[in-house]
């Protein structure tokens, strides 16, 4: 691997950028109308104009991702997170161009993005799923009949839906009939696939993943990232490890995790998604991201491993590089994601021009980010401006830096949600980690009454 | 007939239909009531429905499906009954 296009934008750009210089592979950035001098796009080696503004006509057009490849001399692609990361038939044109795909090859990202063809490969590595159907109900008898199995509440969910779409929570049986007709014809309309599960819904649930690395021969885990905080089923604040779950459990699911990877001959990182039900201290499997996540950078500082030099190395062709007994973690890591989002107004997205801007930095403080004073926050993509990332030797001293971290955090022009973060970590219960994947909206939504 | 201005409150895309398969929100010269959605806006990945604002005839379209607009920038026209 001697030169890497990096099929992405943002701070994730950079950070892939970052991870290839420090290997000595030359980049070449793409870039959207909206993006021309980002700041991607000037740290890379060379930076190639990929179409107007909106991702649907740039980062989403795989044929212009693999022109500006060939043009360049690319002889491999990153695809980051999100845009064409998880799509299988990308990989695989890249693959059959004679690229280098940094990631699983299409087929396992195919396998693996397949909600039900996920849990059938769970099941068969003996990993514990949410209770609930194999597959594919076919009617709503059907689906009554199987949540006698699973109990109530029951979630129906669509096979093909993703981040939180295509789900429906159901108490009861009159519930799920009223419910499945509809639930499917928008599944039809929406993911162009009506096929429906159920699952058990788990009222306090902690939403804790595995963080993996796989050589398509043998596999790894470096430990877990807690993401319980979230809104919207987004994540807002993460950390490594967990807080919230026993070692015990912590043992159990990272195998469980290594399990899965080497039943498919994972290669390159992943991410093996549980739901944990805080009451029971049960774990299920939900899915696996067969790409790098936004909140890596919990897991690096926790263990001292690059997990996007990584990629490029086992992409390379090299075999992992550390046997299980030689991952350790030392400490806590606490990552923020600051959003360009006005949380006095729903959070409402506020794109629009920065003036002066201040970063956080200093001791065990890490800010990702593709900000840059007198930048435009363009409209055309998600609302992360960056993601603080702070390590402490146990979990109170992350959260005392955090304060300083965030303290720290300025950008004039735009409202951002890093006065909120500020907030949480005052709260008692997010210093107590007392908290499921419900709990932020709660206090969200207390907090607006008062 | 007094005219009324439907403004986009945030800066995005434009789109005429909820979705691509949906018939649009609003036809040119069709009624529309004021709290009805004539389109919708996508800004950083979240949409956000525009409100026509104002009961009457939907005369004209300021700006195409899948344009961009700015915040403030008015998107279509209602003579209001």
């Amino acid at each position: 691997m001697k030169k890497l296009l990096v099929a992405n934008r943002g701070e994730i750009a950079v950070r892939i950028i970052r991870a290839a210089r420090d290997l000595g592979i030359s980049t070449v950035a793409v870039a959207s109308a909206a993006d021309a001098d980002a700041l991607h796009t000037r740290l890379a080696d060379t930076s190639v104009d990929i179409g107007p503004s909106p991702a649907s006509k740039s980062y989403l057009v795989a044929d212009a991702i693999l022109a500006a490849a060939k043009d360049s001399g690319a002889d491999a692609v990153h695809p980051g997170y999100g845009f064409l990361s998880e799509r299988a038939s990308f990989a695989t044109a890249v693959a059959d161009a004679g690229l280098t795909f940094v990631g699983p090859a299409g087929p396992v990202i195919e396998r693996m993005g397949d909600k039900v063809a996920a849990r059938e490969v769970a099941r068969a590595a003996g990993v514990p799923t949410v209770p609930g159907t194999p597959g594919g109900v076919a009617d709503a008898d059907a689906a009554v009949e199987a949540a006698r199995d699973t109990g109530y509440p029951v979630m129906l969910k669509a096979a093909a839906g993703g981040g939180g779409r295509g789900i429906r929570v159901v108490q009861d049986e009159a519930g799920l009939r009223r419910a499945f007709g509809q639930a499917s014809t928008e599944a039809q309309k929406a993911f162009g696939d009506g096929t429906m599960y159920l699952e058990r819904f788990v009222e306090r649930a902690r939403h804790v993943e595995v963080q993996v690395l796989g050589d398509g021969s043998d596999a790894v885990h470096l430990f877990e990232r807690e993401c319980s905080l979230q809104r919207r089923r987004q994540k807002v604040v993460e950390e490594a490890v967990s807080p919230g779950i026993s070692a015990a459990t912590r043992d159990a699911m990272t195998t469980a995790a290594v399990d899965l990877c080497r039943e498919v001959g994972y290669t390159s990182a992943g991410t093996v998604e549980f739901l944990v039900d805080d009451t029971t201290g049960e774990f299920f499997f939900i899915e696996m991201n067969t790409r790098i996540q936004v909140e890596h950078p919990t897991t690096e500082l926790v263990t001292g491993i690059d997990l996007v030099a990584e990629q490029l190395r086992i992409a390379a062709g090299e075999p992992l590089r550390f046997s299980q007994d030689r991952i350790e973690r030392r400490g806590h890591a606490i990552e923020y994601r600051v959003n360009a989002e006005d949380p006095t107004k729903d959070f409402m997205p506020q794109p629009g021009p920065v003036g002066r801007i201040t970063l956080p930095a200093g001791p065990w403080v890490r800010c990702d980010t593709w900000l840059e004073p007198d930048a435009a926050v363009p409209p055309y993509y998600d609302s992360l401006l960056a993601k603080v990332v702070v390590w402490g030797i146990d979990r109170d001293e992350a959260l005392t830096r955090s304060r300083r971290a965030l303290d720290e955090f300025t950008v004039a022009g735009i409202p951002t949600t890093v006065g909120l973060l500020r907030e949480l970590v005052d709260e008692p219960w997010v210093g107590a980690a007392d908290f499921h994947t419900g709990t932020l909206e709660q206090w969200l939504a207390e907090r607006k009454e008062t | 007939m007094p005219r009324h201005e439907v403004v986009s409150p945030i800066p995005g895309v434009f789109y005429r239909k909820p979705d691509p398969d949906s018939p649009p929100f609003a036809e040119d010269g069709g009624t529309v009531s004021d709290d009805q959605a004539i389109g919708l806006v996508e800004v950083m990945k979240s949409f956000h429905q525009i409100p026509a604002g104002a009961s009457g005839t939907l005369v004209e379209f300021l700006v195409g499906d899948e344009d961009e607009v700015d915040a403030g920038q008015p998107v279509a026209v209602i003579e209001i009954d």
